[in-house]
């Protein structure tokens, strides 16, 4: 009798959150009027999905911010094709099968003629057959593992040879041989690792220690006891989320300052700075493409315009400012295109250019990847990077690393 | 050698810092068998209420008085969570008692309700909590050997907070009253014990302790709307290893899982000796179903 009770509880439970989570989907859309029709003649639906609650709600909510500003803007200036673009922004919830429910609601409910979202590697594994199922478009705006090309997703972030390997072969040249690779466990940390480490055998590196912990993982003691008996010159940082505050702060109080250990992080940028403290980072590194104090007209004005809208306190950091660069890319491809024909905008895409906030960025058409410069920066005391490193030019995506002889292998397993 | 004893530090750390996110839980749960989902968001409450107090400092006291502020935060943050804690109690939770598995789908719901408040009133992104300057550095014994200060100031407060527990419980009339009632309500009822101010009572001191934790916690992790997620599943794993109704059970399952977990991350990795310590107490609550520690009573059937 007991147990039947208790499983009818958690088939309760069950259907209940099933309520819960449909309930607060259907709040989120009730930017347009009529969610069965899609672009009118004087409007152009796009859907904007990124996880508003839940634990990633901490980095994705500010790129939907920088997206609808970008949206703003262009239909300021006009709209695309003469017709003002009208947002409709889902919810992601940091749940990967509900980033895959939503893309398809997206694209078959509300027919939106493109799709900016997708923060983690598993969110866009989890969109990815959806789009190409449907011929939908997707554009990511967040630096990733690489190997994966999709002709139905556009990459604005920074793939492998744009970030991570770079990075490697400028702390060989200037910081040591040793290195530590430190990630949480998951997709992400573990692909780069693995690309790191063939590299590190390639270019004369040495690799003293690996370690990855569960993502919000909150303990590092046993973590800095292991970095220091293994001695690097470097601790290659791969962490996610909030497990960052945890690390950095226990590694100053446990007495390593960055005069005995060089640390360099692929996911800390201004924003997750200002929620980790910047007394425990100055003087870490981190390797980006954007940070805000890049000095270019562009960038500039939108700072500017991102802090006159969302508030002085706020701060731009590269995957905000992909997923700015994400829409404007987007609308010029349209523009060219003269449609919003998902065929025919991949096509046009080909080779635009944009003035972006870092810099000028073209598509390459043949990855759906953009040219992007590669930036290596130092924290400061009022939470900003001081450049050490930038390539001269913006670097070719190449996700799969086919140019580089020691990556032979990695792409197949 | 050095390593076996900083892993020693390191497990007592990790220890103390379980037991005090278990310590709160162990009354709710434990002594009020409220399956209380809510809990990591009371320890959510407690680290904002750090902030503000911290902000609060920030724009209205000089620099040198804004060391103190942690010692003022303390306590504001166990009212505000044993405020809040009251509410909920007089609001929702006293229709609960006698069902725990309601109680479950209760308070995970008011859990992600505190959530999204937080989310509101303090924006998505993690906030900042700056360590006072009396708490950083650390004691080195010997060198390379470093006991941070605030892992030793945390080890401390738990000591306060134990011994503060054992009295009002075991040794004071308003806990007498609380195991009378949380031992036989119906008699205790009975003898003239009022049993609704002992459950907002008790309640309400097992959510202001869980405030504490998450004061102690801005100290060495991060301060967002979802980090009561991180610690609720090791908070309730610590309370049913060391078994439902007793304090000391609640010590010895904090002390068990933070020293093995702490050799065993060092010896393996941390995902690994994770899953170790969960095989480790699924297979000993196979063997002992109730806990380390088990509470004889005649109304428990």
């Amino acid at each position: 009798m007991k147990k039947s009770l208790g499983s009818s509880m958690m088939l309760m439970i069950v259907v209940l959150s099933m309520v819960i989570a449909g309930c607060s989907s259907n709040k989120e859309s009730g930017s347009s009027s009529s969610p069965s029709e899609g672009s009118t003649e004087d409007t152009i639906k796009v859907g904007i999905l990124h996880s508003l609650s839940g634990t990633m709600a901490i980095s994705e909510v500010s790129v939907k911010d920088s997206e609808l500003l970008a949206i703003e803007e262009i239909n300021a200036a006009g709209g695309v094709l003469g017709k003002k673009i009208v947002p409709v922004v889902e919810d992601g919830a940091s749940d990967w099968p509900t980033f895959a429910e939503k893309a398809k609601k997206l694209l078959q409910q509300d027919k939106v003629a493109t799709v900016f979202g997708g923060w983690t590697s598993s969110s866009r594994k989890a969109m990815l057959p959806v789009f190409e199922e449907l011929n939908g478009l997707l554009w990511y705006p967040v630096q990733y593992e690489g190997l994966e090309s999709s002709p139905n997703i556009f990459y604005t972030g920074a793939t492998t040879n744009q970030q991570i390997v770079p990075s490697v072969t400028w702390l060989l040249e200037n910081r040591g041989k040793k290195f530590f690779l430190l990630g949480s466990d998951y997709v992400f940390p573990q692909t780069a690792n693995k690309i790191i480490k063939a590299q590190l055998a390639a270019e004369g590196g040495e690799l003293v220690g690996e370690e990855y912990t569960p993502l919000g993982y909150t303990d590092y003691s046993t973590v800095i006891s292991k970095i220091k008996a293994a001695k690097p010159d470097v601790v290659y940082n791969t962490l996610n989320g909030d497990s960052n505050v945890a690390f950095f702060k226990q590694l100053k109080d446990a007495g390593i300052t960055t005069s005995d250990l060089t640390t360099l992080s692929v996911s800390v940028a201004e924003e997750e700075i200002r929620g980790i403290g910047t007394d425990v980072l100055v003087g870490h590194l981190a390797a980006w493409n954007y940070y805000q104090t890049t000095d270019t007209p562009a960038n500039k004005k939108f700072v500017e315009a991102y802090k006159a809208k969302y508030g002085a306190d706020r701060v731009t950091a590269d995957p905000i400012e992909a997923g700015y660069i994400a829409v404007y890319l987007w609308a010029a491809a349209v523009e060219k295109a003269g449609s919003t024909d998902v065929d025919k905008v991949r096509e046009a895409a080909k080779g635009i250019e944009f003035d972006a906030p870092e810099g000028k960025v073209t598509i390459d058409g043949e990855t759906q990847h953009i040219y992007k410069k590669v930036l290596i920066g130092e924290v400061q005391a009022d939470g900003m990077f001081k450049e050490l490193y930038s390539t001269p030019e913006p670097v070719k995506p190449d996700p799969y690393l086919k140019g580089y002889a020691w990556a032979k292998g990695l792409s197949n397993g | 050698m050095s390593v076996i004893m900083l892993q020693l530090f390191n497990g007592v750390s990790v220890s103390s810092i379980l037991l005090l996110i278990a310590l709160g839980l162990a009354i709710t749960f434990g002594l009020m068998k409220v399956i209380n989902m809510a809990h990591g968001e009371f320890i959510m409450i407690g680290a904002y209420s750090t902030y503000v107090i911290q902000q609060a400092f920030t724009s209205n006291v000089s620099k040198a008085g804004f060391d103190y502020y942690f010692m003022f935060a303390i306590p504001f943050a166990f009212l505000v969570a044993f405020i809040i804690g009251l509410i909920l109690e007089v609001s929702l939770i006293r229709f609960l008692y006698g069902r725990p598995l309601d109680s479950l789908l209760a308070t995970w719901g008011v859990g992600l309700i505190l959530q999204q408040l937080a989310r509101n009133i303090f924006g998505a992104p993690n906030v900042a909590v700056i360590s006072p300057e009396w708490l950083n550095g650390g004691w080195e014994i010997v060198a390379g050997t470093v006991l941070p200060y605030k892992r030793l100031f945390i080890i401390g407060l738990v000591a306060f907070c134990l011994i503060c527990m054992y009295f009002y419980i075991y040794r004071s009339d308003a806990g007498r009253r609380m195991r009378a009632v949380m031992q036989n309500r119906e008699m205790a009822s009975c003898l003239g014990i009022s049993t609704r101010r002992v459950d907002m009572m008790t309640f309400a001191i097992g959510s202001g302790i869980a405030g504490v934790a998450g004061c102690a916690l801005t100290l060495l992790g991060s301060i967002g709307p979802s980090i009561g997620t991180y610690y609720i599943v090791d908070a309730f794993m610590v309370v049913v290893l060391g078994g439902v109704g007793k304090l000391i059970g609640t010590v010895i399952g904090a002390f068990g899982i933070g020293l093995t977990g702490a050799y065993l991350e060092y010896w393996t990795t941390a995902s690994l000796g994770k899953v170790i310590v969960f095989a480790g107490i699924m297979a000993f609550l196979q063997w002992k179903p109730m806990g380390l520690v088990t509470m004889r009573s005649r109304s428990l059937d």
